[in-house]
């Protein structure tokens, strides 16, 4: 097996008009997504064929832009219906298995991580911008078909006596459904224990009439009233939603344009977001720098477009944090730097999250640094904000120092080096658990979030020390030296025990849905693609689509 | 804040005055050291006029200065020994690489560990001492008593630069911690066991310096073997002021063992006690004693953290330069003597996992000749009693043999036989009682206690009655 293979980087732009595998067509309030994969489209050519559509990285990198740009472009669509364009029976049959097993670990990992992204994020647009996925299953959907289907507001699937929908991971090729699917079939969906551990070791699961009865699915209906019953439902539940919508949300849409990245010899830039690796560290270390709005304008409004300099901003962010991810797997420690004009970002900020109020643009901006900064929370790297002289973490910037492992603040002696908090602080940009960055730095600490928040104003690095909110504040007789021993420190321990350690201490705090997708279940995928009887020579996941059975070894760990 | 003129107060060749960062560092941790000194120190003669060396300079000469100083005003210094030229790595996976000017962030907190630890035996042992000259048996040994002290001191000093200035605020903690700690305080005590129980009487006194100081020579010289050049020239510097407190255990006990003789022949039954001297046969004991508890020192014989140290560079052997010509000490194996089944079994390990072992069998050869030079002045003293180095495995408490019982000889021997002869080998109560009553002060110059000789010679060419500490003032 092709363990060790070099993947060519992956590039996580594109656009509909170059979708291989997806078809997006707006028709009023209810916009269709069908899924149909071309076969020989896969990420790397010529080595495994993405049949009976299943999926790989390529299809689901088109799916997540997709699911961003209707929020965005296409503000007046409330139902999403995603469903298969094959011929062939089948909705999807999940992720390609050819892939998977050739795939390095890193690259099976951060491929889950960014399918699962996807899912929630289709649930975030579900739950917080009146754009309700539907899974119109008009085939079997099997594996991550169906967890796809499962991250769905509502499951609809044909009856034809035929068509199913199943998690046939366990069984068939000894890993788990690790795109949610445990996760939804218990604490989304509410399925009883037994039927649900009954349905995810039958390989074929179960057509429409068990899957009906069993709460698997929402709906059915006959192949030939397939059609029209899922077009009146789903214009049926477009208007409830319109009935219910908090804000009025019609179009234009704002188009989302490319970003434009320059490659340089030590990294990459954006408009407002660097990347340089550092080369004396082995290329393990790399700076993110984000840079705030252009002062100018910082007494006027942002101007509402997709340039505006919050959304750009974080897109690159965005942008830059996958690339760190799936193509520069031996950066271990990011270090995370602002600057800009603080009272400009302030401005920004202060005008968005008026503006989220009753302005649904604002409103979209403000949930996607949200689930930027969820990005940062599930990067299996490390992060150290670095509050040097003439830094510029305040309000949302800050966010991003305290989604960091740890902070380095420079104490100059005039205190001008200070941050700042602002109600963007608290609570607007959720962390996966439900709560904000500081409730999840001080667990339980009330008293610690009180005397933080009460502050008025700038605060120094003397402060921001006793406060705790940095972890340490050294002067210029230590700064540099410590910030360096601890950089060297860091990248000298061991990458997956680090990895482990800020997944367990970054979620400080109870657990949802989608922590325990990022904790419990990926967690475990992840064991399980290490162990022999997945990945072995014998291993269920590498015997799949071969003559041999799997030999399993029996012994329960 | 308290001005200092830094070249003046504390002599140094790390350029201190132009160093903020270990000036800001020394502001608050000079003062601090001052009211340690005076509080744990020497309590006795605090005042008075001693006659002391004080290294001002590492220049030829320049580390060894002779005058009177009243202890609080002793210019502890900063030393390291010179910048060899493109020193490499002497020892580890990273040998033949250039030495580290910085502390690597890998290995930060182990090398400050190391560093803590050796520091925070340099004050224990004052702390230990600070009474004793109430009892000194000469003015000499007092002014011995007091060099071993204030360079002690120095050493503490020496260390907390490097904590000062390689280690940061984490750094600066451990060097405020080093003066909180007290030996054998319940609460906060020293770090290592050995440097917690008083020292309350010369015999003692003299074993501590001769055995547990050389233990102290020994781990210097490891670390002089350090990838971490400032630690490794800071410790070559303390290795040449140590060798004076060898002579100064070593000569001691010498006088001690021929006094003995002395009284030997002089007393009607041969007893040097009815005479008020100590036999030697408690000599003996005493070195049994000392020697057994300071080989515990060392640490377990086969250790993975002395595998650590050795393979990251932290630490070398014993003259790794100049003795070894293969200096990665993997794929070499040592026999260890393991107790099996009440039999001692020799079983091969990984060579880099028994540094500490290697490092206590050079220490006692070292001992070993220390005992033969003192059985040359038995025999010159017309004694036939020698005294004998007692074997490795003999009273541990630390390490694979502290759960067997070992005679002085390295024989397994039974729990029972142990308990019937162990009064033979090592100090008894009545011993140590016995010790303690000869304990009086001896103040006159040239005047010595009668169960120690004078030295042949005095100190930097003075003679023996010098006033070596002015009792006046
Ligand atoms: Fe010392
Ligand atoms: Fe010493």
């Amino acid at each position: 097996m092709g363990h060790d293979f070099a993947y060519p980087p992956v590039d996580f732009e594109t656009h509909p008009d170059r979708y291989k595998h997806w078809k997006l067509s707006v028709d009023g309030p209810v916009a269709t997504l069908v899924m149909a994969v071309a076969e020989d489209g896969g990420m790397w050519p010529g080595r495994y064929e993405l049949k009976l559509n299943s999926y790989d990285l390529g299809v689901d990198i088109e799916l997540a832009d997709a699911v961003q740009r209707l929020r965005f472009e296409h503000p007046e669509v409330r139902v999403v219906q995603i469903t298969g364009g094959l011929d062939a029976k089948i909705f999807c049959a999940g992720a390609n298995i050819r892939m998977l097993s050739m795939a390095p670990h890193a690259f099976k990992v951060n491929f889950c991580k960014f399918t699962n992204e996807t899912r929630t994020s289709i649930e975030d647009a579900t739950d917080h911008s009146g754009q309700h996925y539907v899974a119109a299953l008009n085939g079997t959907a099997s594996g991550g078909g169906y967890e796809l289907a499962l991250a769905c507001e509502k499951i609809w699937l044909i009856d034809d006596g035929n068509a199913a929908v199943s998690l046939p991971e366990v069984p068939l090729l000894g890993v788990l459904p690790g795109t949610g699917g445990l996760t939804r079939i218990t604490d989304k969906r509410r399925i009883r224990r037994d039927m649900a551990d009954v349905f995810c070791t039958k390989a074929e699961g179960f057509r429409a009439r068990d899957a009906l009865k069993h709460d698997f699915i929402d709906a059915a209906w006959p192949r030939s009233q397939w059609e029209e019953g899922t077009a009146r439902a789903a214009v049926d539940l477009a208007a409830e939603i319109t009935d219910t919508l908090p804000l009025k949300k019609d179009g234009p849409g704002v188009a989302l344009p490319a970003l434009e990245r320059d490659d340089t010899d030590d990294g990459w830039s954006y408009r407002f977001v660097d990347v340089v690796l550092d080369h004396d560290n082995g290329d393990r270390v790399a700076t993110v720098t984000i840079k705030g709005p252009p002062s100018d304008g910082a007494d006027a409004d942002p101007v509402r477009g997709a340039d505006t300099w919050c959304l750009r901003a974080f897109r690159e962010l965005d942008d830059a944090l996958l690339r760190l991810r799936v193509n520069h797997l031996g950066v271990g420690l990011i270090l995370l730097r602002a600057e800009g004009d603080r009272d400009a970002i302030l401005a920004h900020e202060a005008a968005m999250l008026r503006g989220a109020d009753d302005d649904w643009f604002w409103r979209e901006v403000q949930l996607f640094v949200a689930r930027t900064l969820r990005r940062v929370d599930n990067t299996s790297k490390t992060f150290f904000a670095i509050i040097d002289e003439g830094s510029a973490f305040v309000g949302t910037l800050l966010e991003l120092a305290l989604a960091a492992d740890r902070q380095y603040m420079f104490l100059d002696d005039d205190g001008e080096n200070s941050v700042l908090l602002s109600e963007a602080n608290e609570g607007v940009f959720p962390m996966a658990s439900g709560i904000s960055r500081l409730e999840a730095r001080f667990p339980g600490d009330r008293d610690a979030i009180e005397a933080v928040v009460e502050v008025e104003g700038e605060i120094d690095a003397e402060t921001c020390e006793e406060l705790g909110l940095v972890t340490l504040s050294l002067d210029d007789i230590d700064w540099e030296d410590e910030v360096r021993i601890a950089i060297e420190e860091r990248v000298s321990l061991s990458p997956d025990a680090l990895t482990g350690m800020e997944q367990n201490l970054r979620f400080g705090g109870g657990e949802t849905c989608e922590t325990k997708i990022y904790g419990r279940l990926s967690a475990w995928q992840n064991w399980i693609f290490q162990r022999p009887n997945a990945v072995g020579d014998r291993g269920a996941l590498s015997m799949f689509g071969h003559p041999e059975r799997p030999i399993f070894d029996f012994n329960r760990t | 804040m308290a001005h200092i003129d830094y070249d003046e107060r504390i002599p140094n060749n790390v350029d201190l005055a132009h160093d903020r960062r270990l000036k800001k560092a020394l502001e608050k941790w000079q003062p601090a050291y001052l009211d340690w000194w005076k509080g744990v120190g020497p309590q006795v003669f605090k005042g008075n006029d001693i006659y002391l060396r004080t290294a001002i300079s590492t220049e030829a000469g320049g580390w060894a200065n002779f005058g009177y100083v009243k202890m609080p005003d002793y210019r502890w210094g900063i030393f390291l020994a010179d910048r060899e030229e493109d020193r490499t790595i002497p020892a580890g996976d990273h040998a033949g690489q250039p030495v580290w000017q910085e502390v690597p962030g890998e290995y930060r907190n182990v090398l400050k560990r190391i560093i803590v630890v050796q520091a925070d035996t340099e004050p224990a042992s004052v702390e230990q001492q600070r009474w004793l000259a109430a009892t000194a048996p000469s003015l000499y040994d007092a002014r011995n008593l007091f060099q071993v002290n204030v360079e002690e001191g120095r050493h503490l000093w020496a260390m907390v630069y490097l904590l000062h200035a390689y280690f940061g605020r984490d750094g600066r903690a451990e060097a405020d911690e080093l003066l909180a700690r007290r030996a054998g305080d319940d609460d906060k005590p020293r770090i290592l066991d050995a440097f917690n129980q008083p020292c309350q009487d010369w015999l003692t006194f003299h074993c501590f310096t001769c055995f547990t100081d050389r233990d102290g020579k020994y781990q210097l010289g490891a670390l002089a073997e350090s990838a971490f050049d400032p630690l490794s020239r800071t410790c070559r510097f303390m290795l040449t002021e140590e060798a004076h407190h060898l002579f100064v255990g070593e000569s001691g006990l010498e006088r001690i063992m021929r006094r003995a003789a002395q009284l030997e022949r002089e007393a009607p039954n041969g007893d040097p006690r009815e005479l008020g001297g100590i036999d030697l046969q408690t000599i003996q004991k005493y070195v049994n004693y000392w020697f057994t508890y300071s080989i515990d020192l060392f640490g377990s014989e086969v250790s993975t953290n002395a595998a650590d140290y050795f393979a990251s560079g932290l630490k070398g052997r014993w003259r790794e330069a100049k003795d070894h010509d293969e200096h990665s000490a993997l794929h070499q194996q040592k026999t260890i003597e393991y107790v099996e089944d009440g039999r001692v079994v020799g079983r091969e390990v990984p060579l880099r996992n028994a540094m500490n072992e290697i490092l206590r069998e050079d220490y006692a050869s070292d001992c070993d000749r220390v005992v033969k030079r003192w059985n040359k002045a038995l025999e010159e003293e017309g004694s036939d009693f020698r005294m004998v180095l007692p074997s490795t495995k003999f009273h541990r408490r630390q390490g694979i043999y502290a759960d067997h019982h070992f005679n002085p000889a390295g024989e397994l021997i039974s729990a029972d036989e142990w308990e019937s002869k162990r009064d033979s080998w090592l100090p008894t109560e009545s011993d140590r009682q016995y010790v303690h009553s000869l304990m009086k002060p001896v103040y006159e110059p040239g005047k010595f206690a009668n169960y120690i000789a004078a030295p042949r010679r005095g100190i930097h060419g003075q003679p023996v009655e010098f006033e070596y500490v002015r009792t006046d003032g």
